[in-house]
């Protein structure tokens, strides 16, 4: 699945990074620590938080997510959507919270990380 | 920790503003595309770039001002991150993963987890951190290029 297959299909709105939606994404992560999703994120994620300031988009293209989930009808700050269209990073947004759409996105094959 | 290299090919300076949150990341963005032109290996950059990404948010978290160096040699990325700051008074207990001394302004974005340094541990082959409480923190990284180069 694409981030924008993931977008289509769960209806989330895209607000940044319409261009860079066609990356296959290799899984999901939840948090809103930053250094936690520095740590376990993997490339290609797909990151799902409540944090809205630019400094996730600084995480996002450090660890070169496929695209960043704003849940619980949060909406990103007008300079973080400016910072994502400068690094090319998605932003999607989504009225559902975090486990509920946490867990549709498992449902339907997008997989989390196993302990290692 | 592995002394200046003649070789060195590359050597850029970068001011870090303390409290400036709005341009977090700035700094290790920079590093990380210099070292995607030069042309090393996705890790070698990802690993350089996340731990450069820490040390700056530390900056930034914790002091006035600092400045983070970036040198490049034939064998290695070093990185020498010096702040002016409130410093640290007990460095190995700031190593413990989860220790952090970080505000109620700081842990809302998302920050001070405890996780910052070591992240930078986990992710460099080198690391030396100094500390004059009151004064600043000196922090440098090495990520080697290649295997054999760590012996």
């Amino acid at each position: 699945m694409t981030v924008f297959d993931i977008a289509e299909f769960f209806g989330l709105e895209t607000r940044a990074g319409k261009d860079h939606l066609d990356e296959e994404v290799t899984g999901g992560y939840v948090s809103d620590l930053l250094s936690d999703v520095i740590a376990h994120s993997r490339k290609g994620n797909v990151w799902m938080t409540i944090q809205t300031h630019p400094n996730i988009v600084a995480v996002a293209t450090m660890k070169e997510l496929a695209g960043i989930i704003l849940t619980g009808g949060r909406e990103p700050d007008p300079s973080t959507l400016q910072k994502a269209e400068e690094e090319g990073i998605p932003i999607l947004v989504s009225s559902v919270f975090t486990f509920e759409l946490a867990g549709r996105l498992y449902q339907k094959g997008i997989p989390g990380l196993s302990p290692c | 920790m592995v002394e200046a290299d003649e070789n060195i090919g590359l050597r850029e300076m970068f001011y870090i503003e303390g409290g400036n949150f709005a341009n977090a990341g700035a700094t290790s963005s920079r590093v990380k595309k210099i070292l995607k032109e030069i042309g090393f290996p996705g890790k070698i950059i990802r690993r350089t770039a996340i731990a450069a990404f820490e040390a700056e948010m530390n900056v930034i978290c914790y002091a006035n001002q600092g400045n983070l160096s970036l040198f490049i040699t034939p064998s290695f990325l070093k990185v020498v991150v010096k702040d002016e700051g409130i410093g640290i008074p007990d460095v190995n207990l700031a190593m413990q993963e989860g220790y952090s001394t970080a505000d109620e302004r700081i842990r809302e974005l998302g920050f001070g987890a405890g996780m910052g340094l070591s992240n930078i541990k986990r992710n460099t082959d080198e690391m030396i951190l100094t500390s004059q409480p009151g004064q600043g923190t000196h922090l440098e990284f090495i990520v080697y290029l290649n295997e054999q180069a760590k012996e």
